[in-house]
């Protein structure tokens, strides 16, 4: 917070090291037991007090977007009044300091997942166009007739279709691995999967449908054990887990601002760097190139390689910002409150007649995905909406999920780092409407 | 505007006990429809007789409010002349998009249907019976009628 933005960048050779503890939360944020206090994270967030259809919010949606914090909205609003110019390319004083900013930006990135180099922090509209990067350079490149892609039951849309149309330019065949009943991913099919044919493994750190983890250290493991380099679909993970690359050893990690406090519009792309090496420019424009000469031109280097035109650098400066905010509260202490959410809404909702769990993993986060017995899910998502609580019903961009339990969509409420247990009692009354409604 | 009055018992009703639910076979036209926001699907199968509808059913998934207003519409529907389907098609239009709509034609039971265009988020669901129905009528010969979505 508060970080000043003309602040140099970090050195991209700066020794990767985990940090072993969070810097202490300004003690404002924590009770006696140094737990997280969700009232005082609440009010950081001025949305959080406005009220719906009458009622005061209650904002059970982050797993969709979730709300920025001040810290953001200020650190936004400052570069827009005192620093902005584009980047990359001024030698005067505005663009100079928006480019210090800017990649400012991308060390925080980096220092966040832990990554080795900025040059492996390609900043992107989100983690759908992450994916299709990857999809279009690395999968354009380098899948070729027969190849297997392989995947899971209950990716996301973003992590299924560009996969499938980098097969049909190559003749290549996306695998999806089985779900167990739980809603985990199968592991003796997705090993068996793992065949010779597989090039790429494309797979979920959790599921944005059931809130399943994935074990995907251990799959990463077992896929480069076959020489296959492994992308994880971060979106839903990244506000709920620690997230190390060189501890997942993942090859790929792809992650939006705004499902972790920030901004819309801005996501990233962590890649190893000797992949992202290897890999051919998907755009094209400035930015991306060093020299331009009709006949031909040359790229630039890595990570600017993959960013043509002007970047989001508000959305870069603003998803620091989030960042920065989240370590401030501590991100083992945002876990912590997140799995304690979860728990108390899993218990009650457990009570509630009629009420079937959607996804039941041993380990999940963030979600709590339902269904009420003869009511439909948009029946359910009105009532609780008319109550000012704002969960999700529908299919949630994870039809194949949907198909695999029979369903065309579920209920879901998904905690943030400012949901309280009022949200929950809440969250039970508008139920107790519903079922009032269709008595 | 309360949540009663989206949820009125003549839909509430409709909702449990769905009229007209099921397939004709053979049927002189059919259609399908899609709400892709929500995965839900209707079909339709209508039997006519000269320019009027005989018989009508609609089987499908989907929540209160679009089951609801499907199962009204077959019966508004069954027994009019295609003039009259038309006629009502629009109408309905009306009253679920227009505030305080005057319909020109007695709508009945479909009134029930009035509450809807205060939850835009849900007008397509109640809508999206009588697109597919428009869509069967306006092509009754074909074996299967393009796809209708509320796209």
């Amino acid at each position: 917070m508060n970080r000043p933005l003309t602040q140099p960048h970090a050195p991209p050779q700066a020794p990767a090291q985990a940090r072993d503890s969070a810097p202490p939360a300004a003690s404002a944020y924590l009770d006696a037991q140094g737990r997280l206090r969700p009232e005082r994270v609440r009010a950081d967030f001025p949305i959080l007090g406005r009220e719906v259809h009458g009622r005061p919010l209650v904002y059970l949606d982050s797993a969709a977007s979730a709300q920025q914090p001040r810290a953001v909205l200020e650190a936004v609003e400052r570069y827009a009044t005192t620093t902005h110019a584009n980047v990359h390319r001024g030698v005067h004083a505005l663009s100079q300091e928006a480019t210090a900013a800017f990649e400012a930006a991308r060390d925080t990135v980096r220092r966040y997942l832990n990554a080795r180099s900025t040059r492996e922090i390609i900043f992107t509209r989100g983690t759908t166009e992450a994916i299709n990067l990857v999809a279009q350079s690395w999968g354009g490149a380098q899948l070729q007739a027969g190849d297997e892609v392989l995947v899971t039951h209950l990716e996301h849309h973003a992590n299924i279709v560009p996969w499938q149309m980098a097969c049909a330019r190559a003749g290549a065949r996306l695998v999806a691995a089985p779900l167990t009943p739980a809603g985990e991913v199968d592991a003796g099919a997705f090993a068996q999967l793992l065949g010779p044919r597989t090039r790429l493994v494309a797979i979920a750190h959790v599921s944005n449908a059931l809130g399943t983890v994935l074990p995907v250290a251990g799959m990463v493991a077992l896929a480069h054990a076959r020489g296959v380099p492994v992308l994880v679909d971060g979106a839903q993970a990244i506000a709920h887990q620690r997230v190390d690359v060189q501890r997942l050893d993942c090859d790929f990690y792809a992650f939006s601002g705004h499902k972790i406090y920030g901004p819309t519009g801005i996501g990233v792309l962590y890649g190893r760097e000797s992949l992202l090496a290897a890999m051919p420019p998907w755009q094209g424009g400035g930015d991306m190139i060093l020299s331009v000469a009709i006949e031909r031109s040359t790229y630039n280097e890595l990570p600017w390689k993959f960013e043509a035109g002007t970047p989001n650098i508000s959305g870069a400066i603003g998803l620091a910002a989030a960042l920065d905010y989240l370590e401030m509260l501590g991100r083992e202490r945002v876990a912590a409150h997140g799995q304690e959410l979860l728990a108390v809404a899993t218990a009650r909702l457990r009570t509630v007649p009629g009420l079937t769990l959607v996804g039941t993993a041993a380990s999940k986060c963030g979600v709590a995905s339902f269904t009420l017995a003869g009511i439909h899910p948009h029946d359910v998502g009105t009532i609780l909406d008319r109550e000012g609580v704002a969960v999700r019903s529908g299919h949630h961009c994870a039809m194949p999920v949907m198909t695999w339990y029979g369903l065309a969509a579920t209920v879901r409420a998904s905690f943030g780092c400012y949901n309280t247990r009022a949200d929950i009692d809440q969250l039970l009354a508008g139920l107790d409407k519903v079922r009032e409604v269709f008595a | 505007m309360e949540i009663r009055d989206l949820y009125r018992d003549v839909i509430l009703d409709h909702n449990r006990s769905p009229r007209n639910f099921g397939r004709l076979e053979p049927a002189d036209a059919t259609a399908v429809g899609h709400n892709p926001l929500c995965g839900d699907s209707l079909s339709l199968s209508l039997r006519l007789e000269g320019e009027r509808v005989k018989e009508i059913r609609f089987n499908g998934q989907g929540c209160a409010i679009s089951v609801a207003s499907a199962s009204l519409m077959t019966e508004a529907v069954a027994g009019r002349s295609l003039t009259e389907v038309e006629a009502l098609y629009r109408e309905v239009h009306a009253l679920l998009t227009e505030p305080a709509h005057q319909s020109a034609v007695p709508l009945g039971k479909l009134m029930a249907l009035a509450g809807v265009h205060e939850f835009p988020a849900r007008v397509k669901c109640a809508s999206l019976c009588w697109h597919t129905l428009h869509a069967a009528l306006e092509h009754p010969h074909e074996a299967a009628a393009p796809a209708v979505t509320t796209e």
